[in-house]
């Protein structure tokens, strides 16, 4: 384990990893109260549209993606907040659309050669340092953005409409949300690639929370899991010269079924 | 006639949604110390009404004081009780923590202290027998135990009005009587709105009804005890109840005839 850490290329995953652990066991807490998880997944499929989009209009990689998926997400959330009852076929439609103008864009970019593989599944081996001082920066900005809206966060997670009537902007404080999500998703498929970084997000939260007393329990809590997981799984994959991304989704994956037998035998 | 002070006073409200009319040329008053309950068939503007109450909704016209302020600016003068969710059941929280979210308010959110609201929080699950509760899960609760978390959540901002939407929905037929009894208590204190979705059966603790269907008819205490045989439900046809009423012994109360 120590050796390999002696590579820089291990050292950056590592860091990477663990920011990405953080911020995903700490949105994905509030994913899974607030049930929008699919319209997580909605925001990281349609993020490819992003991706295909900056790479078209030679944008910078990052802040095209980020720019796109918060609209896409904001876009998803608004339709859905208007017409609840159909909001996960509406969501599906999105999804589908964005990755399809994701793939049209990158075809249509002349002697450029994508390769789709390294968004799908990550490519955390290659995290360049500037990558590794955006995530840090984002990390910090959800810490903070949690420290000080956690009651408000907690109020509107658990009861939208008390916490309306308590005079909580509930809408400000929802889209709020979905960006610092957007973010977050578009950031950890870096790491982990767009298919994979639902079960980052969700996998540590959802082991945690009926173990929780609290949501910030929940996040702690999920964020201890992440971080395990990522970890156990870079090291497996450096052993076993396996894929990264993979590799820690299926250590989550069997953390995941392991808990829910013995939770079942207590 | 009734001379305690006016707590809530809707005069000429009508409210539409999606171009229906749900609520017409609503006047209602409460007064302290009464405890309403608000019934009226599905659809027929209950929940619209609370909503309206609570600052939720705005009137297309007509106006809406709560204690001679507008509704939003009288949210800590109401604690609400809303309809029990049951999918929040798995929501990491605690009792007390459900509890003292009642105490919030965004302006004083930087320098009020937990430690004290936590203390209260406490101490209103003392009065409403959950003490042993404070740090259970609300998974280990049953229906009419949840009922008193919210009442307690209401409790926070030492309101005078409790305004409870279809409270007793879920909770077995003891724990109802139960949580009837609690509600009668409060009521030495504290004047109580409820909406119940129960049309046959109302706490004999009520003092006064509202019928809401589209417009709205209060029935004050003085007249529920007259034995006027007449109905409070309009049928499509002939505007009267559609709904016979089977009782043990005397019929408790029969309402006035009205028209919505």
């Amino acid at each position: 384990m120590i050796e390999a850490l002696q590579y820089e290329f291990m050292q950056h995953a590592l860091i990477a990893g663990l920011f990405a652990s953080v911020i995903c066991s700490i949105m994905g807490s509030l994913a899974i109260v607030n049930r929008i998880v699919f319209l997580s997944g909605g925001i990281a499929h349609a993020a490819y549209g992003g991706i295909g989009l900056s790479i078209f209009m030679g944008w910078p990689l990052l802040v095209g993606t980020i720019g796109f998926s918060i609209a896409t997400a904001i876009l998803m959330a608004v339709i859905a907040l208007n017409n609840k009852e159909r909001s996960d076929a509406i969501i599906g439609v999105i999804w589908a659309t964005g990755m399809a103008c994701g793939i049209v864009f990158v075809d249509m970019t002349p002697g450029y050669q994508v390769d789709l593989m390294s968004y799908l599944f990550g490519s955390i081996l290659t995290v360049p340092q500037t990558d590794l001082i955006v995530m840090g920066g984002i990390t910090c900005l959800i810490c903070i953005f949690i420290s000080l809206f956690y009651d408000q966060l907690l109020a509107m997670s658990y009861d939208e409409e008390f916490a309306k009537v308590r005079g909580i902007y509930v809408k400000s404080l929802y889209f709020s949300m979905i960006t610092l999500l957007a973010v977050t998703i578009v950031l950890v498929i870096q790491v982990v690639g767009l298919i994979l970084v639902i079960a980052l997000l969700t996998i540590p939260a959802y082991m945690m929370e009926q173990y929780a007393n609290s949501l910030f329990q929940m996040m702690i809590g999920a964020i201890v899991l992440g971080c395990l997981f990522t970890t156990v799984g870079l090291f497996v994959a450096f052993e076993l010269n396996v894929s990264a991304g993979a590799s820690i989704i299926l250590v989550a994956g069997i953390a995941f079924f392991v808990n829910i037998v013995f939770s079942k035998q207590a | 006639m009734n001379n305690a002070p006016i707590l809530i006073e809707l005069k000429d409200v009508f409210f539409t949604y999606h171009q229906r009319t749900v609520l017409k040329n609503v006047n209602l008053t409460v007064r302290q110390n009464d405890y309403i309950a608000i019934i009226g068939p599905n659809g027929g503007g209950k929940t619209t009404l609370l909503k309206l109450i609570l600052g939720l909704l705005k009137p297309d016209s007509g106006s809406i004081v709560v204690q001679g302020k507008a509704p939003q600016k009288a949210s800590h003068i109401i604690g609400y009780v809303p309809q029990e969710v049951y999918n929040k059941r798995h929501f990491p929280i605690s009792v007390v923590d459900i509890v003292q979210m009642g105490a919030f308010s965004p302006k004083k959110h930087l320098f009020r202290s937990r430690k004290k609201s936590k203390q209260k929080a406490i101490e209103i699950l003392h009065r409403l027998n959950m003490s042993e509760f404070v740090r259970a899960h609300m998974r280990s609760l049953s229906g009419g135990q949840c009922q008193r978390v919210y009442i307690a959540r209401a409790l926070m901002t030492d309101p005078e009005i409790l305004l409870l939407d279809e409270p007793t929905t879920g909770i077995d037929s003891r724990g109802q009587v139960e949580f009837y009894h609690l509600l009668e208590s409060l009521n030495k204190t504290l004047t109580i709105v409820m909406v119940s979705h129960d049309m046959m059966a109302i706490s004999r603790h009520v003092k006064s009804i509202a019928c809401v269907n589209r417009s709205v008819y209060y029935h004050e205490q003085t007249e529920i005890s007259e034995t006027t045989i007449q109905s409070m439900y309009p049928d499509e046809t002939r505007d009267e109840c559609p709904i016979e009423l089977i009782a043990h012994g005397m019929p408790h109360r029969v309402l006035q005839h009205h028209e919505h």
